[in-house]
């Protein structure tokens, strides 16, 4: 059989599909395969790809291959693209598994990570041990930078989100109790919410999406750059050098950005109050002092110090498991959030219903 | 602790019988070999088949599947936390892409280990590490931060780094790649001063012919194909004598088989 090459093969223009010939091959069974390239004018990789694969079907069906009219840069280029076998044995191209079999295997990661975490959160306490017991080992520099960077540096985004959660509960509220002629309440109902539940979840979640994230994609880059290898092999625990000082900057700055929360979104509950609902700035105030107590800050600073050692452990911990390229980075950040975020609310729902039973 | 075997009187770090592999995948099996105190042991093998991953092993990166890696005749693989860490501190080494920690200049990673291991004061950590960096000819970049220099470079840094707490053994994963020839020659000098004058055991990976005949002592060459060491000797005999093609060619830089002198 002859195929017949001719006029230009460029990447950017149309090529002929493989799949006639590979067709005609099965049905007639020539014993071999010769090429005419007198029309063939210049070409380029597609017209390597175009031979390679034609070779391959060719190779299938037991048909020989004669290269002998084909230019001589073709033959070179094909030589040296088959000059080293492909890898056997390696996992890189696994071939897919049955439904039940994936499930399975879903399965065990899922319990596998659910391992390591707990694992990893092991490990942390042992290094809080080894903090308390003055052997952990971090720059006093690194520990001053994180504070910064989860501290002031994330005030301007929780000021705008938590005034504006302020301010959407008392909208949402205005319109009920308006109702009832009973406005003045959204004074307590802006300051109980705030300061009961959202001021903590509002910080934390802002913080997932920052600080965790950053933290993975730090993290990850130091592991797929061999930086963390470096640590160990130095004998400097990773977990003390580079977790450490991030956990303790979390939970030390969460606490302060709920409080902080709290207050704006009293704020933004109060400018809705004053401008929309006509009440004054006296009738706010005292309200809102009336309607709270300290005893109802606590709940929400208890959970802070939560929230932020979540973010700072699945931050720390996705970025740790990183493997292999930049890819990886990005997906460990994402999964940071997404992991980050969701503990947060469990761990919400556990607390609000504990401090229910409680009666705190 | 461990057994102190007979045959490794004069082994620095013995490989037994090791198996490397990630999950299922089997890299390289019953890999053996002596590293002896003050030589310069080169490990060679074609792009891939698992060189850095055997240097990883070595220094407890990752866990042999099978087998286990000794130094001075006492278990790496078996010893306990502190042990090791004890052991580690006494190695030095440079990763294939150099590794350093990047929110540190090269001054402060120099400084790291010696701050964290000695008692010098911060004036002298600085002194020393500004010397570490002068003996790779890195002076004047003592302030840059590694984002900042080249590929080669930071590599160069990361021998200074390797280097600083002046370890006995030394292990360096292609630390010629990415110089050019003059800087790839100093080095060689560096690696050869290093056995010399500091009787440090060095193990290199490297794919430089040049290099690989001016400081090796000893090697080993890896097979990608049977997964095992297929030579095991001095580079220049092994250039004369080997009985496997592969290695020859390899160390003839010859794409054509070459024959086996008579
Ligand atoms: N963490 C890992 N997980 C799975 N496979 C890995 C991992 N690290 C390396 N490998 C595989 O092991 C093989 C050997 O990798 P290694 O980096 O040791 O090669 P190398 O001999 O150093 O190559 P080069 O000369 O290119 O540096 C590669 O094929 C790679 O796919
Ligand atoms: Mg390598």
């Amino acid at each position: 059989m002859v195929v017949r090459l001719a006029g230009a093969w460029r990447l950017g223009g149309t090529t002929p599909a493989v799949d006639p010939v590979a067709e005609q091959l099965r049905g007639t069974r020539p014993r071999a395969l010769r090429f005419d390239a007198g029309g063939l004018g210049a070409w380029d990789t597609s017209l390597l790809a175009f031979l390679d694969r034609l070779e391959n079907a060719a190779a299938e069906r037991e048909v020989t291959v004669e290269r002998g009219a084909l230019p001589e840069g073709v033959t070179r280029l094909l030589d040296l693209a088959h000059a080293v076998p492909s890898r056997t044995g390696s996992d890189g191209a696994k071939k897919r598994d049955g439904l039940l079999a994936r499930t399975g295997l879903a399965a065990i990661a899922l319990l596998a990570g659910g391992r390591e975490v707990v694992t990893f959160v092991g490990r942390l306490t042992q290094a809080i041990g080894r903090l308390v017991t003055g052997r952990a080992r971090f720059r006093g520099v690194d520990l001053a930078v994180f504070l910064q960077d989860t501290g002031a540096a994330a005030l301007p985004i929780v000021t705008l989100i938590s005034f504006l959660v302020g301010v959407i509960l008392a909208f949402v509220g205005a319109v009920q109790l308006k109702q009832f002629g009973a406005q003045i309440y959204v004074a307590d109902l802006v300051g109980l919410a705030m300061v009961r539940q959202m001021g903590a979840l509002m910080a934390a979640i802002i913080m997932a999406g920052r600080t965790g994230a950053a933290f993975a994609a730090q993290l990850g880059a130091m592991k797929v750059n061999e930086e963390i290898d470096a640590l160990t092999t130095m004998g400097i625990p990773p977990l003390d050098f580079l977790v450490l000082p991030r956990f303790l900057a979390l939970v030390l700055m969460m606490p302060l950005l709920c409080i902080y929360a709290d207050v704006l979104g009293i704020v933004g509950g109060f400018v809705v109050g004053t401008s929309i609902l006509g009440i004054s700035l006296s009738q706010y105030w005292n309200q809102t002092v009336n309607a709270i107590d300290l005893m109802d800050c606590l709940p929400g600073l208890i959970m802070s110090v939560f929230f932020g050692a979540l973010v700072a452990v699945f931050g720390c911990l996705r970025g740790m498991q990183c493997e292999g390229s930049s890819s990886a980075v990005g997906d460990a950040a994402t999964s940071a959030v997404v992991s980050g975020i969701v503990s947060i609310i469990v761990a919400d729902a556990v607390f609000t219903v504990l401090f229910d039973i409680l009666g705190i | 602790m461990a057994t102190r075997s007979e045959a490794s009187g004069n082994a620095r770090i013995s490989v037994r019988d090791v198996t490397m592999a990630y999950g299922d995948f089997v890299l390289m099996r019953g890999l053996t070999f002596d590293v002896k105190r003050g030589n310069v042991f080169v490990i060679m093998g074609g792009s891939g088949c698992g060189k850095s991953s055997l240097l990883r092993h070595m220094i407890g990166l990752h866990e042999p599947a099978a087998g286990e890696i000794l130094y001075d005749g006492d278990s790496f693989t078996h010893a306990d936390p502190e042990h090791r860490d004890e052991l580690l501190r006494r190695m030095g080494v440079l990763y294939q892409q150099g590794a350093l920690w990047s929110s540190m200049t090269l001054a402060e990673n120099v400084a790291l280990p010696l701050g964290e291991y000695t008692k010098l004061s911060a004036r002298e950590i600085r002194e020393v590490a500004c010397l570490k960096l002068a003996l790779v000819g890195l002076k004047g970049f003592e302030d840059y931060y590694p984002s900042q220099i080249s590929g080669g470079m930071r590599k160069r840094a990361g021998l200074a780094r390797a280097m600083a707490l002046d370890p006995d053994i030394l292990f360096f994963d292609e630390p010629s790649a990415g110089l050019d020839p003059i800087s790839s020659r100093l080095l060689d000098d560096l690696i050869l001063a290093l056995r010399d004058s500091l009787g440090a055991t060095v193990v290199v990976v490297t794919h430089e012919l040049a290099s690989i005949f001016t400081i090796a002592d000893d090697s080993v060459f890896l097979d990608a194909d049977t997964r095992r060491m297929i030579a095991r000797g001095n580079p220049k005999d092994l250039v004369e004598h080997c009985p496997e093609e592969k290695v020859r060619r390899f160390l003839t830089r010859s794409a054509e088989p070459v024959e086996q002198p008579a």
